[in-house]
């Protein structure tokens, strides 16, 4: 059950500093340790950075689940750019199509709990990141 | 524009981090320090990023850049400071910032910058990657 929900835009650079701001209050609000808000936070920031570089801009969307007793915050992603069109390729550490390290997707997913990626060439993408607490 | 500052101390320059850096201050950073360098005739570069709650693939690339442009320019850079739950997070992004070296606090950083000067190694010094 969604119990708070932040949309943001991610047109610019600074869009990325906003969404990392907002990502770390609400990790705050639902009592992450500061590791674990540290790597959400890393995590909303690569794949932000991925939305306005990549994908040619989008928007974020930071939300407070709740699942009987226990809390998490999931971020999801999304832009309307040209999609990944090998996305085993993409999740590989090392490859970049831009000027990048290339750990943004697959260091993103080993920094959270769950990991989703859908793409489709010509439409779009969109990451979905959740951390639970505990 | 926005930029962060750079101070001078005898032959070393340094820097603070106290921001929450967008991609294009964190490029014009790199660049002013690199410039600075050869203007100040630095020896060493001391970056403090204990403000710094993230550091994502963006600013690590960052470091090492300015490391390695440093070095070229034959100055020494040690990035001091880091918080535990960042070095935890940089290891799992899989970022070890190879040619980085980092030294705890601004005074231990000091200290290697001045050894490393003396051609000695200092005993705190650590080398990632």
């Amino acid at each position: 059950m969604v119990v708070k929900s932040v949309e943001l835009p991610l047109r610019a650079q600074e869009d990325v500093v906003v969404v990392r701001q907002n990502a770390r209050s609400l990790a705050v609000e639902i009592g992450l340790t500061i590791v674990d808000q540290t790597k959400i936070v890393t995590a909303a920031s690569e794949l932000a950075r991925n939305t306005v570089i990549h994908g040619g801009g989008g928007k974020a969307i930071l939300e407070i689940l709740k699942d009987g007793p226990r809390q998490g915050l999931r971020l999801v992603f999304e832009d309307t750019g040209p999609g990944i069109s090998d996305l085993e390729r993409a999740m590989q550490d090392g490859y970049t199509t831009g000027t990048g390290l290339g750990l943004g997707l697959g260091g993103s997913k080993r920094l959270c709990s769950e990991f989703t990626i859908e793409s489709k060439v010509g439409v779009g993408t969109r990451v979905t990141i959740t951390r639970w607490k505990g | 524009m926005e930029r962060i500052p750079i101070l001078k101390m005898g032959s070393f320059l340094l820097v603070t981090i106290q921001v929450d850096m967008h991609d294009q201050l964190a490029l014009a950073l790199q660049d002013d320090l690199t410039s600075r360098v050869v203007s100040d005739r630095a020896t060493g570069v001391l970056i403090d990023i204990s403000a710094l709650d993230i550091v994502d693939s963006f600013i690590g690339r960052m470091l090492g850049n300015i490391a390695g442009m440093a070095r070229i320019l034959d100055a020494e850079t040690i990035v001091v400071g880091m918080r535990p739950s960042v070095a935890i997070t940089l290891v799992e992004l899989g970022l070890s910032l190879p040619g980085i070296r980092t030294a705890l606090n601004v005074d231990r950083g000091m200290e290697l910058l001045r050894s490393a000067r003396n051609g000695e190694t200092g005993d705190d010094g650590r080398q990632i990657g």
